[in-house]
């Protein structure tokens, strides 16, 4: 039999449910192997105690009406817990225990998800290759000294690592998308308002929204059925009928149009990720989809709108990390001089970046200059999704313009890094579901993936397609288990 | 002094040299929200409770807190943009206002800065020289902040967040107003209006109402406004008044010694009776204001306005009109009735009692005379009044139908204010039912005529003071209960 932590979501629930697993059995596999996988670095806080306690519960009183009956999940470290550490990857969280849920994790609890840790990622989730977590590095599993990507770094890596079943991460530019494609894995960005933003630590409100990431299709829409949800608590959370995603999960995606947006194909592109592009088109050919050639006439300036937009609301999300209330406080003459010293002490390189800019976006005389501007070219972005959508069903990326790269290898080049986000940011920008699947390797094996943007709301067809493709380019991630050796 | 104030009206003019100086006064109140909860949260807005026990995770701004708007919040201020006849937008926005400080615990305050939820509308002031008209630039809903406490521990500052994330409405005025005087009318109208739609107390010792004052001056006539101050935060309006005095005479005598007036932000000390500056135009606050990502746009329809509007009770400009049409009372009398929607109600309610044979001239004079005498002696509200608008009414209609004499009834309502007696039982136990049966005070004057020869002959020689001395003798030998008119007949005819 396989490997129990090799299983499919979809498997693991089956073989729990016809009682040839138990929970307990499950944590255990998945708690030995994180044991043996310190060296990647994924966790921040480990869970495993009280996860296996749980498991036990569950076992003696189990309910297979559930839909994650009984799952141990590793969540990004973005998601508060009650009473477990919540850290956001930064020194100014680290001794942060919240007394509060998060709705989206409340909402795998409910359907039986028990919390097996807490996952690394870029500090406040600014970053696209976790190198900027006050916690350290995380090694994708692919290969030694190869970042994970980022901001959901330690999700991806946990998840190629077969460290849990499934994760959720947070993709406020591509954070889960982006680590998903270094990964071999499948991340899926919801619609904004999708899933609640409540009790997650905030980057920037405007473009944030928590997603499923899972090491197949199928998993990634039994995980959104759970966590996306209305809630009164978050006023940007939107009330629409959602889909039972995993039980109207088709691979019938004939006559869809697929469209394929000429501005994607930057300059300096590497021909791999063009030829990954073009085998993506046949694949979607290959399934019955008719290829329809558009123009997003606007891309080119979602970068630079991206790095006004989300800065300016993290300068001002980030500002009641303060020291006088929770989490890290340093000593200091008065109270500007102990706000000076905390903020300094606490915050790291790339937020303090993110904060100035933003804090410069946002000042008097900038503001129309940039943050306004910004928004006026949001705005134009989002209307060349709604005008292609006229045309087509759902649009066929490359995620990113390239693969993983090496630990250290951009740290010092932020603007290099920043580039890393070109093919999803205008996703986020526009508020639309998108979504990662592995779709082949680079010259070094590392694996490419390719994203498939959505209408606002239609998940599902996302899905479809992703599920439909996923069969015939049929990637699998050959994981040499090379941190345990 | 220089400053000359004409007794007959309100202005308020400062003479220096050859120039006669006008003070031109803008008003930003802050008014809190008469609200059981915050504009953000579901935490309670008691006055007056233990610190730090009215705070939500959202009033303490934990991580991944958000803030979801309270629509009771939204209604309240889209009355009070109703009673100050003024615009209400459809929609509004929330903003950040971005700063740091231990009492703001997100490090910014949700406003509303381009987008206020109520646009221009105006109030009427009643002053001696009549009506004027004060504009209202705008009504914003924002959030109030906590409470920082530097004089209870030694070395550190102490942070009471319960005020943190209460409502509050920012009515901000155009620069209309002239005077002392006014500002203190401009202050009463405003509380007045929101008191009779319930959306503010107006308690302004628990800091229910403050206001930033912003100053200027200028040559009388002259129509250009001269450099501001903005006086931050004061909270009564006899500080109000002093610090504008302070502040106008301040800015007089810098243009008369040829200087500059900064543009800035002051302080005033209640204690020196001055204001000071507390940070130049150079040092003013960046607040990086921007839309709230976590708010959507505050969007309210015609039908939701309307309604509001249709819940609107009658205001007091309204009432005032109605009392001097319907009720007969004086234009002056009415202002004082309607002033407050306390001594209205019960000023109706006394009229409503006393019925068919009302008489609104006694009912005003024993509200506003012996009544409120009593209020202020015992420094209490009207609606905590010792005797109720029933009461008062039936010993007006005592007073009214003869049962009792005016000075009977003061000894009555004296007795009355003991537990709100029924004065009617006060008459029957004490006996001072006024004798007005002509033949018993006929015998009655007989008697004192005859006891008092020798007057009585003198006042029919020409001596015509003296028939005081004649009603004092007859009212003192009633025992005060001879009906003074019948009395007045009776002697004229003997005497």
């Amino acid at each position: 039999m396989t490997e129990i932590t090799s299983l499919s979501l979809f498997e693991l629930i089956k073989n729990i449910k016809e009682k040839k697993i138990s929970s307990n059995e499950a944590t255990k596999s998945f708690v030995d192997r994180g044991e043996k996988s310190k060296k990647l670095n994924v966790y921040v806080t480990e869970n495993f105690e009280n996860c296996l306690k749980l498991s036990k519960e569950f076992d003696n009183k189990p309910n297979f009406d559930l839909k994650l009956p009984g799952i141990p999940i590793a969540v990004k470290d973005l998601f508060c817990t009650t009473d477990v550490r919540t850290t956001a990857g930064s020194n100014i969280l680290n001794n942060f225990i919240p007394t509060y849920e998060s709705t989206v994790t409340q909402n795998i609890w409910n359907e039986g998800g028990i919390l097996l840790g807490k996952l690394n990622c870029d500090e406040f989730a600014m970053g696209s290759s976790n190198e900027t977590s006050f916690f350290g590095n995380v090694q994708n599993p692919i290969a030694k000294d190869l970042v994970p990507g980022g901001s959901s770094g330690g999700s991806s890596a946990a998840l190629a690592a077969n460290l849990t079943p499934v994760t959720i991460g947070t993709d406020t530019g591509g954070s889960i998308r982006q680590p998903a494609s270094f990964t071999g894995t499948v991340g899926l960005k919801p619609t904004y308002g999708t899933c609640s933003r409540y009790g997650i630590v905030a980057f920037a409100s405007s473009l944030d929204q928590a997603g499923p990431m899972s090491k197949d299709v199928k998993d990634s829409s039994i995980l959104l059925e759970v966590i996306s949800s209305f809630d009164k608590k978050d006023s940007t959370s939107i009330d629409f009928k959602r889909n039972n995603y995993s039980s109207e999960l088709t691979r019938n995606i004939k006559g869809l149009k697929i469209g394929i947006p000429k501005e994607y194909r930057i300059d300096g592109m590497p021909d791999e990720i063009e030829k990954l592009w073009k085998k993506g088109i046949e694949y979607a050919k290959d399934c019955g989809a008719e290829i329809i050639d558009i123009s997003l006439p606007h891309t080119s300036y979602a970068l630079p709108t991206y790095y006004i937009v989300a800065p300016a609301e993290a300068s001002s999300n980030l500002a009641r990390y303060d020291g006088v209330k929770y989490g890290l406080r340093s000593s200091g003459k008065n109270l500007i001089d102990m706000y000076e010293k905390t903020r300094s002490e606490g915050f790291g390189e790339e937020v303090k970046r993110r904060v100035m800019i933003g804090t410069y976006v946002l000042s008097s005389g900038y503001y129309d200059a940039y943050y306004l501007k910004a928004q006026k070219v949001r705005q134009l972005i989002k209307q060349d999704f709604d005008q292609a959508y006229n045309k087509v069903d759902a649009i066929l990326t490359p995620s990113t313009p390239s693969s993983a790269f090496k630990i250290g290898e951009k740290s010092n080049d932020p603007v290099s890094m920043y580039l890393n986000d070109i093919f999803t940011v205008p996703v986020n920008l526009a508020g639309l579901p998108g979504i990662s699947i592995p779709a082949g390797v680079d010259k070094n094996n590392y694996p490419l993936g390719l994203q498939i943007i959505g209408k606002p709301f239609d998940e599902q067809t996302v899905l479809n397609i992703a599920y439909s493709m996923e069969e015939k380019i049929n990637y699998k991630n050959n994981i040499t288990d090379w941190w345990m050796k | 002094m220089d400053e000359i104030m004409s007794k007959n009206n309100s202005e308020y003019l400062i003479e220096r040299n050859d120039n006669v100086y006008e003070v031109v006064i803008g008003l930003e109140v802050h008014a809190q929200v008469t609200s059981n909860s915050k504009l953000f949260s579901s935490s309670s807005t008691k006055f007056g409770a233990e610190p730090n026990t009215q705070v939500s995770l959202v009033d303490a701004a934990f991580p991944g807190m958000l803030p979801v708007i309270n629509e009771f919040c939204v209604k309240q201020a889209i009355k009070t943009g109703i009673g100050l006849k003024a615009k209400i937008n459809n929609k509004s926005v929330f903003d950040r206002k971005n700063y740091f400080y231990a009492d703001l615990p997100q490090g910014y305050q949700i406003s509303q800065y381009k987008y206020p939820i109520v646009g221009e509308g105006n109030v009427i002031l009643d002053m001696p020289e009549g009506q004027k008209q004060v504009g209202i630039e705008r009504l914003h809903l924002e959030q109030d902040a906590g409470k920082s406490i530097h004089d209870i521990d030694p070395s550190n500052t102490l942070v009471d967040l319960n005020r943190s994330g209460v409502a509050l409405m920012e009515i901000v005025s155009k620069p209309d107003l002239r005077s002392p005087d006014e500002v203190n009318a401009y202050i009463k109208k405003l509380r007045s209006i929101m008191r009779y739609l319930g959306t503010c107390d107006g308690n302004m010792q628990e800091g229910s109402l403050r206001a930033d004052v912003n100053v200027s001056v200028r040559i009388k006539g002259s129509t250009d406004l001269g450099t501001r101050c903005e006086i931050k935060n004061v909270n009564s309006i006899k500080f109000m008044q002093m610090a504008i005095i302070y502040e106008a005479n301040r800015q007089v005598d810098l243009i008369e010694e040829g200087e500059e007036i900064d543009q800035e932000t002051r302080l005033f000390d209640t204690k020196k009776n001055e204001t000071r500056s507390m940070r130049s135009k150079e040092d003013a606050h960046d607040y990086r204001y921007f839309p709230d990502p976590d708010l959507l746009p505050l969007e309210v329809t015609d039908e939701f306005i309307d309604k509001l509007k249709s819940e609107i009770p009658e205001l007091p400009d309204d009432k005032k009109k109605r009392f001097i049409d319907e009720f007969k009372v004086s234009p002056y009398d009415a202002t004082i009735l309607v002033s407050d929607i306390d001594t209205a109600k019960y000023f109706e309610e006394v009229v409503a009692k006393m019925g068919k044979n009302r008489d609104m001239k006694l009912a005003v004079n024993w509200i506003t005379g012996e009544l409120f005498a009593v209020l202020n002696e015992k420094n209490i509200e009207i609606a905590q009044s010792p005797i109720s608008a029933k009461n008062l009414a039936k010993l007006i209609n005592l007073i009214k139908n003869g049962t009792i004499s005016g000075k009977i009834a003061k000894t009555i309502f004296e007795l009355m204010l003991d537990g709100d007696i029924d004065p009617q039982i006060i008459v029957e136990e004490k006996g001072l039912k006024q004798e007005s049966d002509p033949k018993a005070l006929e015998a009655l004057i007989d008697k004192i005529i005859n006891d008092n020869r020798e007057k009585a002959i003198e006042y029919k020689q020409g001596k015509e003071k003296l028939f005081g001395f004649f009603v004092g003798q007859a009212m003192k030998a009633s025992g005060g209960k001879a009906n003074p008119q019948l009395i007045n007949e009776i002697l004229k005819k003997k005497l």
